[in-house]
């Protein structure tokens, strides 16, 4: 089944033998290469040089008395203990886990909707719901977070409106759900675009077989594209997941408007921006950064294995 | 997978062909309606973001959100937002410009090198490249930012340009776009043909190659130019120059001086500023929407 790659985490890598007669044909292994190495060459300072730096710092401390000091896994130990840096990654735990599965939900409906040609003006649809995608996550948390307000928002005018109190959406206890919805209304267009494109490359023989079959529009849905999207669904999953623990844009951008409810430590990343730019605790920051890329990668990688494995 | 019975045609194939996709089918109110409620949800923000970039800053405060002030202050606010403070708003949107071309054009020409050497030749350590990538891509930016920042600082890079280009060079995602596109776009019998013919590696890239990429190149560019657009995190790090602030950074100083004690409070000036910073992207997507439709599917289709 060649015809649908939709995007897959990793795509199959050529046959050797079928493809390897026009590589030995183009003069040698290093032509390759050639092509790769300017990606390759920035990709090395701009990833791999900070990661190996920053695995580096986190083994060190800079202590009053002797300066730079080796500690071994010091920072890590306390790191676990941080109860600041626990409380983090509950936090974005959370939002991932109610969040991104709304998003993704309400994506595939819309892009279902858009597919299944029964709208009334699919082009216009599908153009409005992306545009938000355009609009940077600094506008959006501003956009947002003035409407949230009571001053001068729609909330301050509805409670004027309807003499009611609405929930302050920006207090402590709601202000995670406020920046959930902020992310969802960023990346729902986004996740339905990706969705969208693979279901309109699914072969129409299929729904043709499954009209004759007699299946319902639900069953079509289930039996044939369900499964066909499956490989940008765990994409899509996957992206989100790492967009949730890497949360950082839009709660610091509403700090100045929710100071009381979003600490310097609301999530891992603001955590570790404020240790190195406002603590100067750069071995500490990186320790905290190195554990939440490790947590994130162990993730993304249980989904994308178990999303897969019943792709084929 | 529905077991499918060819042989045996049901009667009302017609009726029953409408359940499918593959011919017209009956255009749904209730569908349409409810689609409805998530547009709204999308575009009212961005109504609300209009209409209130157009009030002055005291009608702001006094007026419903969701209709016009007494006034209609866009253009004057327009004008304010690029006049204040010495004109700085322009110079933002020119940096961001500078950051955009040249670091999402570079972005893109690397992708494209890169895709096209990993679909279309055998060497050694492919498949150790893609691993690197793609585990690459889990790292959390915030986590490589703070060491690049340490590192940019000792090269003397910091507070420069090129703090902000360098790491929007790098485009895994569109590494992998292209990488997949490549596969499908160009057929290996045509480079082939093209080396009987006494072309070299670099010829056939330029003159072959290059054309048949161009669609995927569109996608990429466009995925890179968004993220150089919006990006936040690096330039807030690297930069402290307000003179080298793209628009981004800038409209958060501006958000910012209204909590710091003795600023005055410009929200007019923000929202007309935030207004003025995506219209340009967004006639962006008007304009080349078709392509991200086209580069999205990349490769699982040959049109």
């Amino acid at each position: 089944m060649t015809t649908t790659s939709p995007p897959i985490a990793i795509p199959r890598p050529a046959r050797p033998g079928r493809r390897a007669s026009s590589a030995r044909a183009a003069g040698g292994r290093w032509t390759g290469w050639a092509f790769l190495a300017p990606f390759a060459v920035v990709f090395a300072l701009v990833f791999i040089a900070p990661i190996v730096y920053a695995l580096w710092l986190s083994l060190f401390r800079n202590q009053l008395v002797g300066g730079n000091a080796f500690v071994g896994l010091e920072n890590y130990v306390a790191a676990f203990g941080d109860g600041a840096f626990w409380a983090g990654v509950v936090r974005v735990a959370l939002f991932l886990l109610i969040q991104v599965p709304i998003m993704l939900f309400l994506s595939l409906l819309v892009a279902l909707a858009l597919d299944s040609g029964r709208l009334y003006g699919t082009g216009f649809f599908r153009l409005s719901i992306f545009l938000p995608y355009a609009v940077p996550a600094v506008v959006a948390a501003l956009m947002w977070g003035f409407m949230y307000g009571t001053r001068f928002g729609l909330v301050g005018n509805l409670n004027d409106l309807l003499g009611i109190q609405l929930p302050d959406l920006l207090s402590p206890s709601l202000v995670l759900a406020s920046i959930g919805n902020i992310v969802t209304w960023e990346f729902l267009g986004y996740n339905m675009l990706i969705f969208y494109s693979a279901l309109r490359v699914i072969p129409t023989s299929l729904y043709e077989a499954a009209a004759i079959d007699g299946a319902s529009q639900f069953r079509i849905i289930r039996a044939i594209k369900l499964p066909a999207i499956r490989g940008s669904l765990v994409v899509a999953t996957i992206f989100s997941i790492i967009g949730s623990f890497q949360l950082f844009n839009e709660p610091s951008i509403m700090q100045s408007l929710a100071p009381n409810a979003i600490t310097t430590s609301f999530t891992p990343n603001l955590y570790a921006y404020n240790l190195a730019f406002a603590g100067q605790q750069l071995n500490y920051s990186a320790t905290v950064a190195i554990i939440m890329g490790v947590i994130t990668m162990v993730i993304a990688y249980v989904v994308q294995l178990r999303g897969m494995r019943r792709a084929d | 997978m529905t077991t499918t019975r060819l042989l045996t045609v049901a009667p009302s194939v017609t009726r029953r062909r409408r359940l499918g996709t593959t011919d017209r089918p009956r255009r749904s109110v209730t569908l349409t309606v409810l689609t409805a409620i998530v547009l709204v949800y999308s575009l009212i923000p961005l109504i609300w973001l209009f209409i209130n970039a157009s009030k002055t800053q005291s009608d702001l405060f006094s007026t419903f959100g969701l209709w016009f002030g007494d006034e209609f202050a866009l253009f004057d606010n327009i004008a304010r937002a690029l006049t204040y403070d010495d004109g700085i708003f322009l110079r933002w949107f020119g940096n961001t410009l500078l950051y955009v071309v040249v670091g999402a054009g570079g972005a893109t020409l690397l992708a494209v090198l890169g895709g096209y050497a990993l679909a279309k030749y055998e060497f050694a350590g492919k498949r150790a490249v893609f691993a690197v990538v793609i585990g690459a891509v889990a790292v959390p930016g915030t986590a490589l930012a703070v060491p690049t920042f340490l590192m940019f600082s000792s090269m003397g890079l910091t507070n420069t340009p090129w703090s902000v280009i360098i790491p929007s060079l790098i485009s895994p995602f569109g590494l992998y776009l292209m990488w997949t596109f490549a596969s499908e776009a160009v057929p290996t019998e045509l480079m082939e043909a093209a080396r009987i013919d006494g072309a070299g590696e670099f010829r056939i890239f330029w003159q072959v190659a290059l054309r048949l990429l161009a669609p995927g190149m569109v996608t990429v560019l466009l995925f890179t130019m968004v993220a150089t657009w919006n990006n936040y995190f690096l330039p807030l790090i690297m930069l402290r120059d307000p003179d080298w602030y793209p628009l981004i950074i800038g409209l958060n100083q501006w958000n910012a001086q209204a909590a710091t004690a003795g600023g005055t409070a410009i929200f007019d000036l923000v929202l007309t500023g935030s207004l003025l910073t995506i219209v340009p992207l967004i006639i962006a997507f008007l304009f080349l929407q078709r392509y991200w439709q086209s580069g999205l599917a990349a490769g699982s289709v040959k049109e």
